[in-house]
């Protein structure tokens, strides 16, 4: 155990070390100059500022000393500086990253909860009218970019019946989600639609896969009934897979949540990026994409010794 | 919605009719096909053909590949036939309801619904599809010389793959679209440079096992070279779960292209698809005019799906186990 640990742990090291570079390197990228971003074209007339700004940022030193200060100042939790809004990139994840997660966590949880018995009824009642039906729901449902149920549900649920407003809870702060809480709704029904459709095909056929294992028949065989095959044998061992889907899946949970706050103009972490896009803030997208592929790769790395904690034999492989 | 970076589900192995043991009058229908000249007398028949026979049993498949083909027809045969005004901005036919001379009602520039949908789809399918070929194409570029290679090089370049794939796909997308002007053939390769990864690791799975089998061994005893093994010996087999996968490929190509439309940084007016096509109707939203939002929206949910029963009919005729023999 030990060994696969200290493998795996220096493995997501290497591949965190290769996202920062990634990300550097898309931040050499964009066309233009850093000066001329930041200060506008008027600035070409001024070669004496321009030389100014990127003498105080460390613009005209090499490529690779300016990865090295970029890598120092994210070890010390500096992300950049949003010259767009004025603000430090940290302070601006401060404000929206709580409300995306709790945005994902809600709607994750609650995928979950229901995902899992749809999955083992569709599995159990293979072939039958239920399995079709779910089986037609979450391919309708995966097949729908997200941006469109959230259309969809806007206008059934807020135009045709006023029944939930359209837009998330507005507003500066986490307390708003509490005091607002009919605008939740919407948002978090979005989000669970869809990562419903994805976690109920997935528990249906790793319930299928272990329902022909030997100690199915070797259970039935000593005597053991349905439900106890079923609740004790089957769905403990039909979970497993489930530890890995949830760190695989969260980059797709989280492009569904920039989606979904995007729609419903949730003032998240997702908004805040799909706004960044639109202003060419490019501080603030690289250091929200270094912050999204750290969560995802420590995701993966806690679901891989989740398996080989739940399931001994990953651990030998 | 697309889940990029997740393994394909297994097929169904509870399914004794999929594997072919439930199959007990299997030995007469050879025969009878035999006898009525389908089926070359004494000589098994092709892999290839074997899949297929599974591939058309799966109805949903067949059905994915109908409405396809359909979809295929509809935006590039159907403006043929189906003309209208797409060019001229007329305000006195603005937002009109369905009627006997717009099917589908108008949007807010007077343009046809019905005949808008049609070239918007032009380029909803034609950027999905490019993007997916040459995302797969990369992919198993990568993937084959990773497998074959083994050792340093396969950790370095898998390790890149993991790393990139840890950003996700349509955040990755954003950020290249927001630092170049978006037109057709930039968005195919943005597309296509974010989504080539989960190929890759497949093919490197193919191909790790793949290198080993002895004619591969054979060929490299005769004298033959790395990229003989690659080109001729390794991505030649392991075809079947590179089609599987560009299949789904193309799915999660057009979710990609109409999101990105749908945010505003896809294609650019005068272009649109049927992303563009949405986000310009949920301006009027509250007005009520639904023929602005459901029938592109009905567009592309069956285009993706139909990919996808595609998609899920080949992996199970590519399937060895599930043919029969």
């Amino acid at each position: 155990m030990a060994v696969f640990l200290i493998r795996r742990v220096l493995q997501s090291l290497v591949v965190i070390l290769l996202v920062t570079l990634i990300t550097f390197a898309l931040l050499r990228l964009i066309p233009g100059n850093p000066a001329i971003a930041v200060m506008g074209p008027s600035a070409y007339r001024n070669p004496a500022a321009i030389a100014q700004f990127n003498r105080v940022y460390g613009f005209n030193r090499p490529w690779y000393v300016q990865y090295w200060i970029w890598l120092d100042h994210l070890l010390h939790l500096n992300l950049g500086y949003s010259w767009k809004l004025n603000q430090s990139v940290v302070s601006l994840l401060g404000g929206h990253l709580p409300k995306t997660v709790f945005l994902v966590g809600i709607s994750v949880i609650l995928a979950l909860i229901i995902a899992v018995p749809i999955g083992v009824l569709q599995a159990v009642r293979r072939n039958k009218i239920v399995d079709h039906f779910f089986n037609g729901f979450s391919t309708i449902f995966y097949a729908m970019p997200a941006f469109l149920l959230g259309i969809l549900l806007i206008l059934v649920f807020a135009i045709k019946f006023p029944i939930f407003p359209p837009e998330g809870p507005q507003g500066e702060g986490v307390s708003v989600l509490f005091t607002n809480f009919n605008a939740l709704v919407l948002p978090i029904a979005s989000l669970t639609l869809v990562t419903i459709a994805l976690f109920s095909r997935y528990m249906r056929s790793s319930v299928l896969d272990n329902l022909t294992e030997d100690y199915v028949r070797t259970a039935k065989a000593k005597g053991a009934g349905e439900r106890r095959i079923l609740l004790r044998h089957v769905l403990r061992n039909s979970l497993i897979p489930i530890a890995t889907l949830l760190g695989l899946s969260l980059p797709a949970v989280i492009a569904g949540a920039l989606i979904t706050e995007s729609v419903f103009n949730y003032p998240g972490m997702g908004y805040l990026f799909y706004q960044s896009v639109l202003n060419q803030d490019y501080p603030v997208l690289l250091g929200l994409t270094i912050v999204v592929a750290l969560a995802t790769v420590v995701g993966s790395l806690l679901a891989d010794i989740a398996y080989a904690v739940l399931d001994p034999r990953v651990r030998y492989a | 919605m697309s889940f990029p970076g997740l393994p394909p589900e297994p097929p169904d192995p509870a399914n004794p009719a999929a594997i072919g043991l439930a199959t007990v009058t299997q030995p007469q229908d050879t025969a009878a096909a035999v006898a009525s000249g389908m089926l070359p007398a004494g000589k098994p028949r092709s892999t290839f053909r074997r899949g297929l026979e599974v591939f058309v049993e799966n109805k949903l498949a067949v059905a994915g590949v109908g409405i396809f083909v359909f979809m295929l027809l509809f935006c590039f045969v159907g403006p043929l036939i189906y003309r209208t005004n797409q060019l001229r901005v007329n305000f006195a036919f603005q937002e009109l309801p369905p009627s006997a001379g717009h099917p589908l009602g108008t949007d807010a520039n007077g343009f046809d619904v019905l005949g808008r949908l049609m070239i918007a789809g032009q380029v909803s399918l034609e950027v999905g599809i490019a993007a997916a070929l040459l995302a797969t194409i990369v992919g198993v570029f990568w993937g084959a010389v990773a497998g074959y290679a083994g050792g340093f090089v396969d950790g370095i370049m898998m390790r890149l793959v993991d790393s990139m794939l840890s950003i996700p796909t349509l955040l990755f997308a954003l950020v290249v679209v927001s630092m170049v002007t978006p037109s057709k053939p930039i968005l195919i390769l943005v597309i296509a440079l974010t989504s080539w990864l989960t190929t890759s690791r497949l093919v490197r799975g193919e191909a790790l096992s793949l290198r080993t089998r002895d004619y591969v061994q054979a060929m490299r005893v005769m004298g033959g070279g790395g990229s003989r093994a690659v080109l001729r010996h390794i991505a030649p087999n392991a075809i079947g779960t590179i089609m599987v996968n560009a299949t789904f490929q193309v799915a999660d190509a057009i979710a990609l292209i109409v999101t990105l439309s749908y945010l505003g940084v896809g294609i650019r007016p005068p272009q649109t698809d049927w992303g563009g096509m949405l986000s310009d109707g949920v301006q009027y939203v509250s007005d009520g005019y639904w023929w602005l939002i459901l029938p592109a929206g009905f567009c592309i949910v069956i285009v993706i799906a139909a990919a996808i029963f595609i998609g899920e009919g080949l992996r199970d005729a590519v399937e060895v186990r599930l043919q029969r023999r």
